[in-house]
């Protein structure tokens, strides 16, 4: 947080995303310039169709950009193979969905376990890890319970321990309150907050609850396929 | 690497385990695939071995002369004429290289002595019969030339024969009645055990052949001769001798096949277990296809998961798996899962043998080719018909598959 001065850990140049082809051509994102900074807590928000999860789709190096560039610390993401662009993700991206997409019929222990495995991790580590994430979203004594015997809150924190347990740089969530009650949903964002604060794990989420973008440091605010409003909350 | 690998191995096994019951339906074309062929074989394998041991037993000087072409596949012995009691005089005289030449005229017959009743083998023959079939008399006597000059209702039974219709008393001297006429057991065979198809050997009556013809087929037909060769003498030109003799007794010209056929225990043996080779290579080819067929099963079954878990896949991916790594976790699922039927298949086979074989008093020769290479096939099976649903997983968009309802 305080290299805040120092260069953004991911940078949007002129990033143009569009579907479709002839008539049927519709461009979700026109011209996008956004830098976001190590240890942000980056809301955003916008009406439907404004773009806003197709840039955290691009931003979370799902999908690449028609045109422009985006630079992800120095590298080119834009450039990048798709099998490439996996590796950045699995390197240094977390993941938490809306519909929290945990799998079925399997114990919260083995879904977090699951990046580790595909980084090749062994046994011993994948425990530790898995055991010291779920403690860290407090879900401790309940490894071996398998997400149709959890709550929604609770499958959501899951969740947030699986994108947590590599140690991302960057944790991406695509409205992680949209299928929860307001209690619940405050107890996910005060989670966050705390990974964000404890942790420095630079958080980008898209909601549009304006009382859950409360709790980001900053709300970037999308209209028609392009930032409308870009405003910081003073540190307290 | 390896530690990859091992996880790649979890990750499958994992996607299995969750879906049990699936998983357990899928491979089921292949256990019943594997279990039918290794099944076919073995017991193809146990029956050959079974006939050419039984016949062995049997001994190395028995030639057995019968009506028809020799056994076979493609032959036909319908309508060759059957022999006369003259062909055996005429063998006994004229090949010296025999020390006994006996007919056979029988069929199977319904006894009766006392309040007992038993159906088994009336054979009619002469005493050359004992020095062929290697039998002894345990009591009692053989035939008298003049009980077989005259066809006198005598006979001598086996110990079968005996316990069956004479549980406490001696037989001999008793009278047996043998379909329709009364005949004096004049003797008792010392019991031999099980012969050459698995059937009781002490199972016999035996009479003069002259009483069999008149009495039980009512013809002078004999339609079998067994021929025991004399220490020393080797098969084959005595067999040329039979067979020249023959041919020249029933006037085949030169361009006519032989009528009738004349065979060592080791021909019968070889004709008999390539007939069971045959019937094997057949049957194994039907549960060959079978087999494919799981396999197609498994493909099915993997496309099907692989639309079904499309969302499972867009985490995956999401999270970091890369193509390659979804392609590998599917493939494995689909080998881990028809090797893994390969194995049920081989020992749900191996308790199968063991019964049938127990059941059919069939040696049990454990075959460790077929049953690797029927594991090797369903491993393949799993790799040509997992890889088309596994690249479709791989190569699906993590965002669309992400969205997937």
């Amino acid at each position: 947080m305080s290299d805040s001065a120092g260069a953004p850990l991911i940078s949007l140049r002129q990033v143009v995303k569009t579907y479709g082809t002839g008539t049927a051509e519709f461009q979700a994102l026109s011209g996008v310039d956004l830098d976001i900074r190590e240890g942000e807590f980056v809301a955003i928000m916008g009406p439907s169709g404004s773009g806003k999860s197709t840039a955290l789709n691009i931003l979370g190096c799902l999908d690449a950009p028609t045109s422009g560039a985006y630079y992800f610390r120095d590298i080119r993401v834009d450039e990048l193979t798709r099998n490439q662009r996996a590796l950045l993700r699995r390197q240094f991206l977390g993941f938490v969905f809306q519909g929290f997409n945990l799998l079925a019929r399997t114990s919260a222990q083995e879904n977090v376990e699951l990046p580790l495995l595909y980084r090749g991790e062994d046994t011993a580590h994948r425990h530790e890890a898995s055991r010291r994430a779920l403690a860290q979203v407090g879900l401790d004594g309940w490894e071996h319970h398998t997400p149709g015997e959890l709550s929604g809150g609770q499958q959501q924190r899951v969740a947030i321990a699986r994108a947590i347990v590599t140690q991302p740089l960057v944790l991406l969530a695509d409205e992680p309150t949209g299928n929860l009650d307001s209690k619940r949903g405050h107890e996910i964002m005060e989670l966050l907050v705390a990974l964000n604060r404890e942790y420095g794990i630079t958080i980008i989420m898209v909601t549009h609850e304006p009382d859950m973008a409360a709790y980001a440091s900053r709300t970037v605010r999308f209209v028609d396929g392009n930032v409308d409003s870009d405003l910081r909350k003073e540190a307290a | 690497m390896s530690q990859m690998l091992l996880n790649a191995l979890l990750l499958a096994w994992r996607a299995i385990r969750r879906n049990l019951m699936r998983s357990f339906l899928t491979v089921l074309g292949i256990v019943i695939g594997v279990g039918a062929v290794i099944t076919m074989v073995t017991l193809g394998n146990g029956a050959t071995r079974m006939v050419s041991n039984q016949i062995s037993s049997l001994g190395s000087n028995l030639l057995i002369l019968r009506p028809g072409q020799q056994l076979g596949p493609g032959r036909d012995s319908a309508g060759a004429p059957n022999f006369k009691l003259a062909d055996v005089e005429a063998i006994q005289n004229q090949v010296p290289a025999l020390k006994a030449v006996a007919p056979v005229v029988g069929s199977r017959v319904t006894l009766v002595a006392g309040n007992q009743n038993w159906s088994s083998q009336v054979s009619g023959t002469t005493n050359d019969y004992f020095v062929a079939g290697n039998w002894t008399i345990a009591s009692g006597r053989n035939f008298e030339p003049d009980e077989e000059r005259v066809g006198k209702a005598v006979c001598v039974i086996g110990a079968t024969v005996k316990t069956q219709l004479f549980p406490r008393e001696s037989p001999l001297g008793a009278e047996l009645r043998v379909k329709n006429f009364s005949c004096e057991v004049i003797g008792l065979l010392a019991a031999k055990g099980q012969g050459a198809m698995g059937q009781d050997q002490d199972d016999v009556v035996l009479m003069p052949v002259l009483t069999a013809q008149r009495r039980l087929t009512g013809n002078q037909d004999v339609s079998t001769l067994m021929l025991s060769l004399r220490d020393g003498v080797t098969a084959e030109p005595v067999m040329e001798q039979i067979r020249r003799l023959m041919r020249e007794r029933r006037k085949l010209s030169d361009n006519e096949d032989d009528n009738f056929n004349v065979m060592d225990t080791k021909q019968i043996a070889q004709t008999l277990s390539g007939t069971i080779r045959t019937m094997t290579g057949l049957l194994g080819a039907v549960a060959a296809v079978s087999l494919l067929v799981g396999g197609i099963g498994i493909m099915n079954i993997m496309l099907v998961s692989v639309t079904e878990r499309t969302r499972e896949i867009g985490i995956r991916l999401a999270i970091g798996a890369l193509e390659h790594e979804v392609l590998l976790q599917f493939l494995i699922e689909a080998v881990v899962l028809s090797a893994l039927g390969g194995l049920i298949g081989i020992a749900l086979a191996f308790v199968t043998c063991l019964g049938l074989t127990a059941l059919m008093n069939m040696p049990f020769l454990f075959n460790p080719g077929i049953n690797l290479l029927a594991f090797g096939f369903s491993a393949l099976i799993g790799v040509v018909f997992g890889y088309m649903p596994a690249r479709r997983a791989a190569s699906l968009d993590p965002i669309v598959a992400l969205r997937y309802e």
